[in-house]
């Protein structure tokens, strides 16, 4: 897999949240995914920028367009220094919350993306690295 | 004792004239203001310098014989704000009174030469503090103005209609933070009650993104209403927030929706025993209207 682009944004207060929405959609967009995936890139987007800030006190999110032999995609990191996911699986299963949400979000964005990748160090942060391919 | 203020008092139409003439070389903006509205500035502003110089410090804006000083480049500035300038133009404004005020300054002072220093120190100080003043009022406006807008927003995206007699539309535009559905479910509510409602709309065509915050606030807003004895109907479900929602396993089951708001009108004056039907004029009309066609 290879990185022909990035760009990194912080996530640091709700508005950034938003303004992470608005880049993945742009960058949607340009890489010309149908709309369907675009949504689906968005909302995924959304559900891990917010995590990032309300579960890990913020980090940043970056953006890439890689691609390998055969297709392009879409790679979305989410980096935060919060205190981590101590039982990753537990917290993958729908309806599983700690701060009050509905419990789906960590476990919906595997289900809106192709390649969802976690790693989480209790006491240091989360990454979650997530493709969506053309 | 400085002789700035004597100065100053003595050739105040000369260093306007002048200011003016410098100004219209660097910042006049003659599509955002007309002469007579800068002639009246730079009168005003000039008066207030004089009646400010004339206290024991002159650079101590804080002082009361500023206050005049401070209330017109505050004024000045906030209008300026208002009207399109950018902050750099409006505190040029400003400082282009320097050159003006040095040139009389080294015309009067010229036989000695060790006050002219002292002096031009003193308005150069003077004229800085001025400056920064006008841009902390220009910011200051900027912001006012900046939240007025966020409330106008905020305001403004969540209008409650009536449809009908017992049926309300709420159409939501833009993201749905937690500050927004405050307002969102607070008028809803608040609508409910006054117009005695018994079905609200809830349109997220406008909604960009559908995920499970959004969705959550959604279902409270939905409970709240039911609580007071109000159906909600969703509509404006897109193609792709359809797909999205169900990848995201939200469970809006318990929930009508609509994919368009005319099938969930249709729907409300359903259940509220109407019916849209046409009218023989309107189907007088159509005839007339086919027989020309022949």
């Amino acid at each position: 897999m290879r990185s022909t682009k990035r760009e990194t944004l912080p996530i640091a207060t709700s508005a950034d949240v938003v303004l992470a929405r608005q880049k993945v959609r742009q960058w949607a967009i340009e890489m010309k995914f149908t709309l369907v995936d675009q949504t689906k890139l968005v909302t995924a987007a959304s559900e891990l920028a917010r995590n990032a800030l309300d579960h890990g006190k913020g980090g940043h999110m970056v953006v890439e367009a890689v691609e390998n032999t055969a297709r392009t995609g879409l790679k979305l990191t989410f980096e935060d220094r919060g205190p981590g996911i101590t039982d990753i699986e537990a917290a993958l299963r729908d309806g599983f919350t700690t701060g009050g949400g509905m419990g789906l979000g960590l476990g919906g964005s595997k289900r809106l993306v192709n390649d969802f990748h976690i790693e989480s160090q209790p006491g240091k942060g989360t990454r979650i690295t997530v493709v969506r391919w053309k | 004792m400085s002789k700035l203020p004597e100065i100053i008092q003595n050739h105040e139409e000369g260093i306007r004239s002048e200011w003016l003439k410098a100004m219209s070389t660097t910042v006049r903006r003659s599509d955002l203001m007309t002469d007579s509205e800068i002639q009246s500035q730079t009168r005003e502003l000039l008066a207030a310098i004089v009646a400010g110089v004339k206290s024991r410090d002159i650079t101590d804006l804080d002082a009361q014989a500023w206050t005049q000083t401070r209330e017109v480049l505050q004024s000045i500035s906030a209008s300026r704000a208002r009207q399109g300038f950018t902050p750099s133009e409006t505190t040029m404004f400003v400082l282009s009174l320097k050159q003006p005020l040095f040139t009389v300054i080294r015309k009067e002072l010229s036989k000695t030469p060790d006050i002219v220093f002292d002096e031009l120190w003193a308005a150069t100080l003077l004229l800085d503090k001025l400056a920064l003043l006008t841009t902390d009022a220009f910011l200051e406006t900027r912001e006012q103005i900046i939240f007025r807008q966020q409330q106008e927003l905020m305001e403004l995206s969540t209008p409650v209609v009536k449809l009908w007699e017992g049926i309300l539309a709420l159409p939501i535009i833009g993201t749905l933070d937690s500050a927004r559905t405050q307002v969102v479910m607070e008028s809803l509510l608040q609508a409910v009650v006054q117009s005695n409602s018994r079905i609200a709309i809830i349109d997220i065509t406008g909604v960009p993104t559908v995920d499970t915050l959004v969705a959550q606030h959604l279902l409270k807003t939905i409970t709240a209403a039911r609580l007071m004895g109000a159906e909600c109907i969703i509509s404006g479900v897109r193609p792709q927030i359809a797909q999205t929602i169900v990848h995201l396993g939200i469970d809006l089951s318990g929930v009508i929706t609509k994919a368009r708001m005319a099938d969930a009108f249709a729907l409300a004056l359903q259940r509220s025993g109407r019916a849209v039907v046409a009218t023989q004029n309107g189907a007088g009309a159509k005839k007339q209207e086919a027989k020309k066609e022949e």
